[in-house]
């Protein structure tokens, strides 16, 4: 607000960040690199590397655009509907998180797997669940189903939907008017909730390795692949699957935070209409 | 090869799962220690004759999750753990026979010991049981409800005791007094055994070949042979529901076989072969013992283990109780 | 019209087959034993001592990351320095390291081998650390994307009137960032609650003085108690929702005219 406080802000947040974040994820890089870049090269060049990476972007490509349409799907239910229920709907969405991974797991194959729920209807079927990429897939879109949700939810409440209703009084459709309207607004949430998203994904393991079953070359997932090089002792393995994993994140984040990048800086200009936000009243009354 | 991989794997990707009966594949669901050892089994193997072209899928994890897993479904067909309860739990599933332990090597196809693994240079001088609750000594052992590591080291703290003439009461104290030593309790043995190479505790309690392989890779550690200390048992098995069970049988004789006992006593495991064991020179314990001595697993397992009436458990509350934190 | 129908049925589908049909398979195994196992299940000394564990630190650290979310945000949205973008895109990063990749580089940074003298290992503020480093994204993250969105217009009318920073920020700023912040504090909090692999290592996993539920859960579920790490998940997520509901119902206040 003032420029008094910016230094403040500035050391508090980037000393906080410093030793939370940058110092331990700037280890995991360190560690990666520390024999060199080949050896870290070699460990991640593996068959069994190059096929766990590959299942864990196979993964990712189906769990988080899922998530994400469930997500903005569900926030719009719950910002611009009342029912009854509403809060309890609004609560369930962050319970995954809640549940320890390991009984995610657990619950899954209590319900689709061979002696579960559905396993005989799925056994008929042919479809086959745990211990295969199914399984991974429904495990890994399970502990990361909030984030979307959670971002976007308090961007459309804050922005209110005056836009909407003016453009549907002008006669668009609903989908028009999200395209037109909604989505652009809630661009800087929805981006940061498909970044957080994808980035548990990449990362998630307790629920992964109950229902995926370990099989190397099979549905070893990159850090199923990344446990078992520090249960043998490899280190580098370790690491540099963990640095391909930020890679990835960070690709992701770069991606996304492109389309908001330039709103953010005409934003802070203030004469720029392209703002899709509602105008607001001088002083806020929520 | 490098580019061939991505191209291949996507139509393996999308039908990943179990792999199908067809043209000898076997499938090694295994704890997670003996990955290194099945490297040169397998290629060893791969080389007899009744090993040609025989394909491998491999799944190692902790013991416990690994049984788990088969007895959900996940296709097996040789599995390997680390102790018996977790292939009585696919006995109990209906998975194994009952009979699986009574070949010649009881079921069992590698021994080891628990010992202790310390600082290079044993700088606090640990030799003894009694070495492990001397002020000033912290240990570290996983947590005995979630590794089956932890309880082959608790039995082989327990009885060792009993192995020096002293009664029941006074082994129990024993265990209390190790678990009040304990800076930690890790969930699962590589969990311990991260634990003390980042620098806690003077002495891990371990398998010995893990201890082994530790050593091989470089790590700064000493092994030390208890004087009196339990034998680890591995047990393995082909489930009745193999979908290989001629290639894994053929296998499992493998590795019961002279050639496939030298590879495992190579990579740090006691053969159960009595005479390839004699080639190698493992450290000789003044007194070695079994779990049957102790009343065997599933006795023990009763008495000792469960989470809710066991003796550890109550060592554990106790433990709780005098803190009175949380 | 058919969205109106169709999209929420979908939305519950969807929740159903991921998170509810699970949960009610796990509800089922608690109640499995009967009402006595369940109890002893819950009532155990174990079992109460990590619960209380976990639910004093989720709370404490949920509600300190939202505050450093918070100043995070604000240097992320407002301010201007070389580097930002790097800083701003490595927040994210812990989510994405596997958890005992978390747990190893917490270890060996702030356990015995420190380089900074700082040794956590084996004591709860261990697992306040870990819980903090993977909680940090979703307190800056939740809250970012509503300051982008602020109209700074109010606050300018606030302080050319002669209001200083502390009012404006206390009745300006913060009602409008205040569900945006409890949001995140409530997914910091459930994260928080589930972690495992991340403190386990760390906490020393010492029962009755650093276990947290979700490793004492674990270790019922290696012992083939299904039905008491059921019975004890159950419990835990029961009293996260409760939580959450609370949160909810307090963001509600500030968002007057909405629907939630």
């Amino acid at each position: 607000m003032t420029t008094r406080w910016r230094w403040p802000i500035r050391v508090a947040a980037l000393g906080y960040l410093g030793l939370l974040i940058v110092i331990p994820v700037g280890s995991v890089f360190y560690r990666a690199f520390e024999h060199g870049l080949g050896a870290a090269w070699d460990a991640i060049s593996t068959p069994d590397a190059v096929h766990a990476l590959l299942l864990t972007l196979l993964v990712v490509l189906i769990a988080v655009p899922a998530n994400t349409i469930f997500g903005v799907g569900t926030a719009l239910i719950l910002a611009r509907h009342r029912f009854r229920g509403a809060w309890l709907l609004d609560a369930l969405v962050d319970i995954p998180l809640a549940i320890s991974p390991v009984v995610v797991g657990l619950a899954l194959i209590l319900v689709y797997g061979k002696a579960g729920w559905f396993g005989n209807l799925l056994a008929g079927w042919g479809i086959q669940v745990i211990f295969s990429v199914p399984g991974i897939v429904m495990a890994s879109a399970a502990v990361s189903l909030p984030y979307v949700v959670r971002e976007v939810l308090p961007v459309l409440q804050e922005i209110g939907d005056e836009q909407e209703q003016a453009a549907a009084t002008l006669g668009a459709g609903p989908l028009a008017t999200f395209r037109r309207i909604t989505l652009p607004s809630i661009r800087h949430g929805l981006a940061y909730g498909v970044t957080l998203t994808t980035a548990r994904v990449l990362g998630e393991f307790g629920a992964v390795v109950i229902v995926s079953g370990a099989i190397e070359g099979r549905t070893q997932t990159l850090t199923l692949f990344i446990q078992d090089s520090v249960d043998n002792l490899n280190p580098v393995g370790a690491y540099a699957g963990s640095v391909i994993l930020a890679l990835i994140a960070l690709v992701v984040l770069a991606i996304l935070g492109r389309n908001t990048e330039g709103k953010e800086r005409r934003w802070q200009s203030t004469s720029d209409q392209f703002q899709s936000d509602s105008e607001k009243p001088l002083l806020s009354t929520t | 090869m490098a580019a061939s991989v991505p191209l291949l794997a996507i139509p393996t990707l999308l039908a990943a799962g179990p792999a199908s009966a067809a043209s000898g594949n076997v499938a090694l669901v295994a704890y997670s220690t003996p990955k290194p050892a099945y490297a040169a089994l397998i290629s060893a193997f791969n080389s007899t004759a009744a090993g040609k072209g025989v394909n491998f899928s491999q799944s190692f994890g902790p013991s416990g999750t690994q049984a788990t897993a088969v007895v959900n479904g996940l296709p097996a067909d040789v599995v390997n753990f680390s102790l018996a309860p977790d292939m009585n739990k696919l006995v109990k599933a209906g998975l194994v026979s009952a009979s699986w332990s009574q070949g010649s090597t009881g079921g069992m196809v590698t021994n080891s010991i628990v010992s202790f693994v310390v600082r290079k240079g044993n700088p606090k001088h640990i030799k003894s049981w009694a070495d492990l609750v001397k002020p000033g000594v912290s240990v570290i052992t996983p947590n005995p409800f979630s590794s089956g590591s932890a309880k082959w080291n608790l039995m082989a703290a327990y009885g060792a005791q009993l192995a020096q003439g002293k009664s029941k009461a006074q082994a129990t104290a024993y265990l209390t007094q190790l678990l009040k030593h304990a800076a930690a309790q890790p969930s699962s043995a590589s969990n311990a055994l991260q634990t003390f190479l980042s620098g806690q505790g003077d002495v891990l309690l371990d398998y010995e070949d893990d201890a082994l392989y530790a050593q091989r890779q470089g790590e700064p550690i000493s092994i030390i042979t208890p004087p009196q200390t339990i034998l680890i048992q591995n047990p393995i098995a082909v489930p009745k529901n193999a979908t290989n069970p001629a290639a894994a049988k053929a296998f499992v004789s493998f590795l019961l076989s002279t050639a496939g006992q030298k590879i495992w006593g190579k990579q740090g495991y006691r053969p159960v072969l009595a005479k390839v064991a004699a080639q190698f020179s493992f450290p000789k314990p003044q007194k070695l013992f079994l779990i049957s001595s102790l009343g065997g697993w599933t006795k023990v397992n009763k008495v000792f283990f469960d989470p809710q009436t066991g003796v550890i458990a109550k060592i554990e509350q106790g433990l709780g109780a005098s803190t009175s934190s949380g | 019209m058919l969205v109106r129908i169709a999209g929420p049925g979908l939305a519950i589908t969807y929740l159903s087959l991921l998170v509810l049909l699970p949960i009610a398979a796990v509800l089922s195994k608690a109640f499995s034993g009967g009402l006595g196992a369940l109890w002893s299940a819950v009532s155990q000394p174990e079992a109460v001592a990590a619960l209380k564990l976990t639910l004093l630190c989720s709370l404490g650290v949920a509600a300190f990351n939202s505050v450093a979310g918070l100043v995070i945000a604000w240097m992320l949205v407002r301010d201007e320095f070389p580097g930002k973008r790097i800083v701003g895109a490595i927040i994210d990063l812990p989510f994405a390291l596997p958890t005992v990749v978390a747990g190893l580089t917490l270890l060996s940074l702030y356990g015995p081998d420190s380089p900074f003298g700082v040794d956590v290992a084996g004591t709860p503020f261990g697992i306040l650390l870990a819980l903090a480093f993977v909680t940090l994204p979703f307190s800056v993250r939740s809250v970012q994307p509503v300051l982008v969105e602020l109209d700074r217009e109010a606050e300018e009318a606030a302080a050319s009137l002669g209001a200083t920073s502390a009012v404006t920020l206390r009745r300006i700023v913060l009602p409008s960032i205040a569900p945006a912040m409890l949001a995140g504090a409530g997914l910091a909090f459930a994260r928080a609650v589930g972690e495992f692999g991340s403190v386990v290592l760390i906490s020393g996993n010492l029962p009755f003085k650093t276990q947290v539920a979700s490793s004492w859960i674990f270790s019922l579920s290696q012992s083939d108690d299904l039905s008491a790490a059921a019975a004890v998940s159950i419990l835990l997520v029961a009293i996260a929702l409760a939580v959450l509901v609370g949160i909810g119902l307090v963001r509600r206040r500030f968002n007057v005219d909405e629907s939630i």
